[in-house]
C-alpha cells in the first residue's frame, strides 16, 4: 500500500520531518492494511452508523445572552492588537 | 477510604475537608515523584474549596454525598482558570474560559478538585507514555503503564493520590487503565454525561465516567455526572435514577452473557482464568450465565481506528495557533506557521492518528474507509442488539492482559491498539461498561468488564456490586 | 470557433444571514457592527471542549425560505463538517450541510421585460458565517503584513440558495438575486444588504455554443456586492470567455474575483490548492427532521408570496404595478389590509398615504433632526431607520427605501398603526378633515405619538364646514380684496383660485374647500 503522505500531511497543515514521513508512511500502510479486513465483511444495503444513540431534532430556542467568558477568551490569544487575533501574513 | 467512608465521617463532624484535603496533599508529596499521576496540582484552589465545604458541612447546608471529598480530573476537562493541557505541548499554557458541566457540577456539589491527572495526549493511548509531560506509573509496579489515556486518574486512585476520579474513555479509556490499576471504572452510555468541556478527541464515542476505589463511590459519582445537559445535543433526556439505591439487590434470575469471542487467541491465560471464575460466582450468586458470539467484534478494532482517528483529525484542526494554545512565533507567513505550530505542539502518536484520519476522510478514501466503517458499526450495534436479547448484561475480559511493561509498545502502533480489542467494540455501541478487579496475575490487578444495555448503568452496578460485596480484590492495596 | 454563437450559461449559490437574536449554534447575539470580538463565546471561537447547539429559529427561517421556493423539505437533513484551515474559522472547519441539505428542488419566477422565467432550485441548506479579517499594511490580502481577525460574525446563521444553471445572462443573474433579496425580506428572514454583506452572492459561468446541451467550462465569481455588481462581473466575465473561446483558447476552470473599480475579473496569483473539504456528519449534532405539523405551522405563517399579492393589488385594488411592489417589497401590505378591515375605502387611499406622504414626511422628520445637531452626531443617536440622508437631493421614494428597508420594525418605529390610517380616512371621508389638514394631524400624531382626536382638539384643527361661519369668512374676503372682486365681477372666473386660498389662508386650511367655493359665490354675487 503506497500513501502519498506529504499530501496527507498538507491537508492536516502537520509539518513532518522526512523522518516522520517515512515512519508515518510505514505504519499507516500497516493500520490500513489491517484496516483492509473490513472489506471480507459484506455491508451492501446496511445504514452507517454515525450515533451509536440515535436522537433527532435537538434545538435552543433562540435567546441571545452575551458571554461571560469575554475576557479570558481574549487573555488566552497568543497574539493580539485592537481587541482582535493577530495572525501573519496570509499570501507567503 | 472511600468516598462514601469518608462521607460520613465529614457530615459527623470527625473530620475536616481541610484535614482531609490537607493529608491528601502531603501523600501526593511523598508519592507523586514515583507515580506522577498528575500533570497540575492545585493545592491553594482545593484548599479554598475545602474551606467552603467545610462552611457547608457545619451549616449543613446543600450537603452532598460528594461535599469536601477530593477528587482529581482528567486533564481534558476544561476547568476555567486552572489550566488544561491534554497533556500535549499545544495547550501547555491554556487556560480554559470556562468549566466544562461536569466539572461544574462537582464544584456546584463542594466536590474537592486537587488537580488535573496525566493522560496519553488528548487520550490518544493506552499507557499513558504519550503524555508530552511525563510517564505515569502502575501504582502496582512501577515498571508498569497505569493503561490509558485515562492512567493519570486511574494510578491517583490506586496509589491513594485522589479519593476519586474523573475519566473518559473512547475505546476503553476508563476501563482500561481501571483494570490496570485495581480500581473501579465506568464508561456510561453515550449521551448519559455531558461532553460539554471535555476535550473532544473522537466525538461520537468520547463519554465521561468515575474511576473509584469501590462500586458504590461509581454509584454516587454517576449520580452527580449523568443527566440532560442542554449544552451538549448529543446527551440525552431519559430519566436518571439514584445508582447508589439500586445496588443492592441481588442478581438471581439475571441472564449474563459470557463473550466467547473475547475469551480465546490473544488474551492471556490468567486473566481468562480469573473471568471465567467470575463467571462461576455470578452463577454460584443465582445469576443465569450463558456463552454468547458476536462474530463481529473481531472487526472493532479496525471499525475505531477509522473511525476515532477521522474524527480526531477533524477536533484537531482548531489547534493552529491563532486563538489558543501554542504558536510558533517564528514564521513570518500564514501557512509556515500552521505547519510549525502542529509540528512542534503535537507528538507523535496525535500526528499519526491526524494523519491516519485525515487519509481516511481524503477524496477517493472516504468511502472505501470511513464509510466502510459507520457500516461495520452498524454491524457491531446489531450484534450486541442480539445479544441482549438473550442477556441482560455481558462479561467480558476488560483487557486482553495485565498491564504491561513501560516502553513494551511503544514502537508498535498496532498492537498497542489490538490491546483494547475488548473495550473499543462498546464505544462503537454506545453502551454503557464498568471494569472492577477480579484478580491477580503476577501481582498485577486484572479487570473484569460488565456491559449493559444502553442507559442500564442500573443492572451492571448492581451486578458489580453483588460480585464486589462477595469478593475480596477491591481491599487490596497498592503498596507504593 | 471565432464568430460562432454562444449561449451563456449561469448559476447562482447566494448566501443570505438570518435575522435570529443569537447565532447559528451558541447564544452570542447576532449583531451586525459591533466592536470587535465583543459577541464571541466558547463555542464561536472554537475553544477546546465547546459544542455547538442548533438555533431553532434559524431552522425555522430556512424551512420558511425554503417553502416559499417551492422546494421540498426533506424529511433527514443532515449538518456536515466542511475541512478547510482559515483563520478566520476558528475550528478549522465549518457546520455546513452537505449530503443531506433541507430542502431540495424548488424554483423562483422572475420577470424580464414583461416575460416571466422560472428558474430551479436546487437545495437551501443551513450553515455557519465565518469571521472578519482586516488586513495590515495593505488595502487587501495581498501584500498585507500581517491580518487581524474578528470573531463576532462567526457563527452567523447563514441560509445558502443554490440555483440551476438556468440562468442564460448577467441581466437574468441580477434580476435572480433582486427578485430573491426582495422576497427574503418580504419574509422576514434576511435584511438583504449587499453592501453589508448580509446576502452575498458568487456565481458559476460558462459559455457554450447555441445549441449545445453539455455546459462548457464554467469559472466561479466572486466578489459581487451590489446587484449591479453581479451584471458588471458576469457580463466581464462573459466577454472574457467569448474572447478566449473565439481565439481558440480554453477556459480554466478557476474562480475570479471581481474587481469594482476596473470592472474586470481576475484569478488568483499563483496555483490554487485543490480543496479537499473532507465533509463527514457532524457527529456534535444530530439529524433535523422537521416534523409535518411544524412545517405546515410554518407554511400558514407565509401566507401569500409576493407575485400573488402584487397580482391581486393590480386587478383588485386598482393599484399600478409600482405600487403593489412597492408596498409589497416595503412590507405595507399589512399596514394597508389592517386599515382596510378597519374602514373600508378606496386602498388607493391608503397606498398614498403610504408611499407618497410618509416619504416625504420621513424626510421631513430627517432633516430637522439634521438641523438640530451635527450630521454624524445625528447618525449615532438616532434609531435605525433614521439614517441621514440630503432628503433635497433625493426623490422621496428613494430616500423611503433608504430609510425603511428593514422589515415591519420600521412602522411601529413610525408610530403608524392601521387604526390609525383608517381612523384618518374616515376623518377625511366624514369631511372633519380636509386631505391637507389630514396630512398635518396625521404627522404630528406619528411625531408625538398622540391620538388623532388629541391633536385636533388640542391645536382646532377640525374642517369648517358650517355655511354661516364661512360666509362670513368669504365676506371679509371679497371685503379685503376688491380689484380681484371686479375681477370676477367682469367675467374672469378663475380669480376664484385666488379667492378660495385667501379662504384657506384666512382659516389656517380649515375650510371646507366645496363650501367655501360655494360661500364665495355667494358673497361675490
Ligand atoms: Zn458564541
Amino acid at each position: 500500500m503506497q500513501i502519498d503522505v506529504e499530501h496527507v500531511a498538507r491537508l492536516a497543515r502537520l509539518g513532518l520531518s522526512d523522518e516522520e514521513k517515512k515512519l508515518f508512511g510505514e505504519q499507516l500502510a500497516a493500520i490500513l492494511t489491517y484496516a483492509d479486513n473490513l472489506k471480507k465483511l459484506n455491508t451492501d444495503g446496511v445504514p452507517p452508523t454515525t450515533h451509536a444513540i440515535p436522537l433527532k431534532n435537538v434545538y435552543r430556542a433562540d435567546k441571545a445572552a452575551p458571554s461571560p467568558d469575554l475576557p479570558a477568551i481574549m487573555a488566552g490569544a497568543p497574539d493580539k492588537a485592537d481587541r482582535m487575533f493577530r495572525v501573519p501574513r496570509i499570501i507567503e | 477510604m472511600t468516598a462514601h467512608e469518608l462521607a460520613a465521617r465529614l457530615a459527623g463532624r470527625k473530620l475536616s475537608s481541610a484535614e482531609l484535603t490537607r493529608s491528601f496533599f502531603e501523600r501526593i508529596k511523598k508519592l507523586e515523584e514515583r507515580v506522577k499521576a498528575f500533570v497540575t496540582l492545585d493545592e491553594t484552589g482545593a484548599l479554598a474549596q475545602a474551606a467552603e465545604a467545610d462552611r457547608r458541612l457545619k451549616s449543613k447546608e446543600h450537603v452532598t454525598p460528594l461535599t469536601g471529598i477530593p477528587i482529581a480530573v482528567k486533564d481534558n476537562m476544561c476547568t476555567k482558570g486552572l489550566r488544561t493541557t491534554c497533556s500535549s505541548k499545544i495547550l501547555t499554557d491554556y487556560h480554559p474560559p470556562y468549566d466544562a458541566t461536569v466539572v461544574a457540577r462537582l464544584k456546584a456539589a463542594g466536590a474537592v478538585i486537587i488537580g488535573k491527572t496525566n493522560l496519553d495526549e488528548f487520550a490518544m493511548g493506552s499507557s499513558t507514555e504519550n503524555s508530552a509531560f511525563q510517564i505515569t506509573h502502575n501504582p502496582w509496579n512501577l515498571a508498569a503503564v497505569p493503561g490509558g489515556s485515562s492512567g493519570g486518574s486511574a494510578a491517583a486512585v490506586a496509589a491513594g493520590e485522589a479519593v476519586i476520579a474523573l475519566g473518559s474513555d473512547t475505546g476503553g479509556s476508563i476501563r482500561q487503565p481501571a483494570a490496570f490499576c485495581g480500581v473501579v471504572g465506568l464508561k456510561p452510555t453515550y449521551g448519559r454525561v455531558s461532553r460539554y468541556g471535555l476535550v473532544a478527541f473522537a466525538s461520537s464515542l468520547d463519554q465521561i465516567g468515575p474511576i473509584t476505589r469501590d462500586v458504590t463511590d461509581c454509584a454516587l459519582l454517576l449520580n452527580l455526572l449523568a443527566g440532560h445537559d442542554p449544552l451538549d445535543t448529543t446527551s440525552v433526556e431519559a430519566p436518571v435514577p439514584d445508582y447508589r439505591r439500586v445496588l443492592a439487590g441481588g442478581i438471581k434470575k439475571l441472564k449474563v452473557g459470557l463473550i466467547s469471542d473475547l475469551m480465546g487467541n490473544g488474551i492471556d491465560r490468567e486473566v481468562k482464568a480469573a473471568v471465567k471464575k467470575a463467571a462461576d460466582l455470578f452463577a454460584r450468586l443465582g445469576a443465569e450465565v450463558i456463552e454468547v458470539s458476536l462474530p463481529t467484534l473481531e472487526y472493532a478494532v479496525a471499525t475505531y481506528y477509522l473511525i476515532a482517528p477521522a474524527e480526531a483529525s477533524s477536533n484537531l484542526a482548531r489547534y493552529d495557533g491563532v486563538k489558543f494554545g501554542y504558536r510558533n512565533k517564528e514564521a513570518k507567513d500564514l501557512i509556515s506557521m500552521y505547519y510549525s505550530t502542529r509540528r512542534e505542539g503535537f507528538g507523535a502518536e496525535v500526528k499519526r492518528r491526524i494523519m491516519l484520519g485525515t487519509y481516511a476522510l481524503s477524496a477517493g478514501y472516504y468511502d472505501a474507509y470511513y464509510l466502510k466503517a459507520l457500516k461495520v458499526r452498524t454491524l457491531i450495534k446489531r450484534d450486541f442488539d442480539r445479544a441482549f436479547d438473550r442477556c441482560d448484561a455481558l462479561l467480558s475480559p476488560a483487557a486482553p492482559t495485565v498491564a504491561f511493561k513501560t516502553g513494551e509498545k511503544t514502537d508498535d502502533p498496532l498492537s498497542m491498539y489490538l490491546s483494547d480489542i475488548a473495550t473499543i467494540p462498546v464505544n462503537l455501541a454506545g453502551l454503557p461498561a464498568l471494569s472492577l478487579p477480579c484478580g491477580f496475575s503476577r501481582g498485577l490487578p486484572i479487570g473484569l468488564q460488565i456491559i449493559g444495555r444502553a442507559f442500564d448503568e442500573e443492572t451492571i452496578l448492581r451486578a458489580a456490586f453483588t460480585y464486589e460485596q462477595n469478593t475480596e480484590w477491591h481491599k487490596a492495596q497498592a503498596n507504593v | 470557433m471565432a464568430n460562432m454563437k454562444h449561449e451563456t450559461v449561469i448559476g447562482l449559490e447566494v448566501h443570505a444571514q438570518l435575522l435570529t437574536e443569537s447565532k447559528m449554534f451558541c447564544s452570542c447575539p447576532n449583531k451586525f457592527g459591533a466592536p470587535p470580538n465583543t459577541n464571541i463565546c466558547p463555542v464561536c471561537t472554537g475553544q477546546p471542549g465547546s459544542l455547538p447547539v442548533t438555533n431553532k429559529k434559524a431552522v425555522e427561517l430556512a424551512i420558511k425560505t425554503a417553502l416559499a421556493l417551492n422546494c421540498r423539505i426533506e424529511p433527514s437533513s443532515v449538518f456536515a463538517r466542511k475541512h478547510y484551515f482559515y483563520p478566520d474559522l476558528p475550528k478549522d472547519y465549518q457546520i455546513s450541510q452537505y449530503e443531506q441539505p433541507l430542502a431540495t428542488g424548488g424554483w423562483l419566477e422572475i420577470e424580464i421585460d414583461g416575460q416571466v422565467k422560472k428558474i430551479g432550485i436546487t437545495r437551501v441548506h443551513l450553515e455557519e458565517d465565518a469571521g472578519k479579517l482586516v488586513h495590515v499594511g495593505a488595502a487587501r490580502i495581498m501584500g498585507a503584513e500581517e491580518s487581524l481577525v474578528d470573531f463576532n460574525r462567526t457563527g452567523t446563521p447563514l441560509m445558502e440558495i443554490v440555483s440551476e444553471p438556468d440562468l442564460r445572462s448577467p441581466r437574468e443573474a441580477a434580476a435572480y438575486t433582486e427578485t430573491l433579496a426582495n422576497l427574503l425580506r418580504y419574509l422576514g428572514v434576511c435584511d438583504a444588504k449587499m453592501e453589508e454583506g448580509s446576502l452575498r452572492c458568487d456565481a458559476n459561468l460558462s459559455l457554450r455554443p447555441a445549441g449545445e446541451t453539455k455546459f462548457g467550462t464554467k469559472t466561479e465569481v466572486k466578489n459581487m456586492n451590489s446587484f449591479r455588481a453581479i451584471e458588471k462581473a458576469l457580463a466581464a466575465e462573459e466577454k472574457r470567455h467569448a474572447e478566449v473561446l473565439a481565439e481558440g483558447g480554453q477556459v480554466v476552470q478557476e474562480t475570479r474575483f471581481f474587481d469594482d473599480v476596473t470592472e474586470t475579473t481576475s484569478g488568483m496569483r499563483g496555483k490554487e490548492f485543490a480543496h479537499d473539504y473532507r465533509y463527514f456528519p457532524e457527529p456534535d449534532l444530530v439529524p433535523l427532521e422537521p416534523p409535518a405539523k411544524w412545517t405546515e405551522e410554518i407554511k400558514n405563517g407565509i401566507g401569500e408570496l409576493p407575485r400573488t399579492v402584487i397580482a391581486r393589488y393590480m386587478k383588485e385594488y386598482e393599484l399600478s404595478r409600482e405600487w403593489a411592489d412597492f408596498l409589497v417589497y416595503h412590507e405595507l401590505t399589512g399596514c394597508l389590509e389592517g386599515a382596510l378591515k378597519i374602514y373600508k375605502t378606496k386602498p388607493f387611499n391608503y397606498a398614498r398615504w403610504l408611499i407618497v406622504e410618509l416619504p416625504s414626511f420621513i424626510a421631513e422628520l430627517n432633516k430637522e433632526a439634521a438641523e438640530k445637531s451635527n450630521i454624524n452626531k445625528a447618525k449615532s443617536e438616532l434609531p435605525h431607520p433614521w439614517v441621514i440622508e440630503d432628503a433635497a437631493e433625493k426623490a422621496a421614494e428613494d430616500n423611503y427605501k433608504k430609510n425603511i428597508e428593514v422589515s415591519g420594525k420600521s412602522l411601529p418605529k413610525l408610530n403608524l398603526t392601521p387604526a390609525k390610517l383608517a381612523e384618518i380616512e374616515k376623518l377625511i371621508d366624514g369631511g372633519t378633515l380636509s386631505y391637507k389638514i389630514a396630512k398635518t394631524v396625521l404627522f404630528a400624531a406619528i411625531k408625538t405619538g398622540k391620538e388623532l382626536a388629541a391633536i385636533i382638539a388640542q391645536q382646532g384643527l377640525t374642517q369648517i364646514s358650517d355655511e354661516g361661519e364661512l360666509l362670513k369668512v368669504a365676506r371679509e374676503v371679497v371685503k379685503n380684496n376688491p380689484r380681484q372682486a371686479e375681477q370676477y365681477k367682469g367675467g374672469k372666473e378663475a380669480v376664484m383660485m385666488f379667492f378660495v386660498g385667501q379662504m384657506m389662508k384666512a382659516t389656517k386650511g380649515r375650510a371646507n374647500p366645496e363650501l367655501a367655493a360655494k360661500m364665495l359665490k355667494q358673497a361675490l354675487s
